[in-house]
């Protein structure tokens, strides 16, 4: 996994609606990447329904929240209508887990990444990193404002 | 400026948290939309204990959560909180407005009283306050039950 400190790798995805979405467009912000392991699983559903229900404290700290899978745009935005949510969601799919493997969040095992929250700050250097033990533990919001509060 | 949503441990049972029962305390933080939480709730129900509800509607989930919330919490002020979240819980397939208002004539409410009372910024400021202790508890799924 990528550390704090480090240069963040720069990246274009596509997001739900097809645009190209560039870490380099964020520049001057901060951003979190949470990178999830599938589209409709049950515990990334909950994960990204709760930091949805933070988001509006999370972007008052400066912080723009995209979430990563490497899954397709088409999935993506099928995800995002049944979730209710409008975090960006950004497709990872082809060369697939690309971006994931760039942090070292990607799982070679299972195909998919884990779960695990970057915190880029304004000049794109990572400033913290957060990694699941396992796929199936969701990191609490707590968490992400916890980092902003030590930034 | 916003509420700080950073770490802390799970608050202590309150004068203005909603609890029933007597024996080892049990806090849930639960989400009245939320059918996982339904079963929990007829399990836990029943056992010898003092169960603390605490708030967690996860609205972009279950769209009507806030509403139902606020249902439980305007019940509340007239004396019958656990009343309603039992109700809500044994009956998930209506939740819409008329029928709140025929578990509010069931429950014996002022039903005037109840309208003004589920949307005022009071109540909506209650049961967010329960969600935030849980954000910074690390709650990530509902139900979230503390023994």
């Amino acid at each position: 996994m990528i550390s704090a400190g480090e240069p963040a790798p720069d990246f274009t995805l596509r997001n739900q609606d097809g645009a190209k979405v560039s870490l380099a467009d964020f520049r001057g912000r901060k951003v979190l990447l949470v990178f999830y392991p599938l589209d409709f699983s049950p515990v990334c559903s909950d994960q990204l329904s709760i930091y949805q229900e933070v988001k509006p404290e999370i972007e008052a700290k400066g912080v723009t929240m995209v979430g990563i899978s490497v899954d397709s745009g088409f999935a993506h935005k099928a995800f995002q209508e049944k979730l209710g949510i409008d975090t960006p969601l950004l497709a990872d799919f082809e060369p697939k887990g690309e971006v994931a493997r760039a942090y070292g969040a990607y799982i070679e095992k299972t195909g998919h990444a884990n779960r695990s929250l970057v915190l880029i700050d304004e000049q794109g250097t990572v400033a913290w990193v957060h990694e699941s033990p396992t796929p199936l533990e969701i990191p609490g919001a707590n968490l992400i404002f916890d980092a902003l509060s030590a930034a | 400026m916003p509420p700080e949503l950073t770490s802390a441990a799970v608050p202590p049972i309150g004068p203005d948290d909603h609890h029933r029962g007597e024996g080892p305390q049990l806090i849930v933080y639960a989400d009245l939309g939320c059918p996982h939480c339904a079963s929990a709730w007829a399990e836990i129900s029943g056992r010898e204990a003092t169960i603390v509800f605490r708030h967690f509607p996860v609205a972009s989930k279950h769209p009507r959560s806030p509403a139902l919330h606020a249902a439980a919490e305007a019940a509340g002020l007239q004396g019958r909180f656990f009343e309603m979240v039992d109700s809500l819980y044994a009956d998930r397939g209506h939740v819409d407005d008329p029928h709140l208002w025929q578990r509010v004539e069931r429950l014996g409410l002022d039903l005037e009283r109840f309208e003004a009372d589920r949307r005022s910024a009071d109540i909506a400021a209650r049961v967010r306050r329960d969600f935030e202790s849980g954000i910074r508890a690390g709650v990530t799924g509902t139900p979230a039950i503390f023994a």
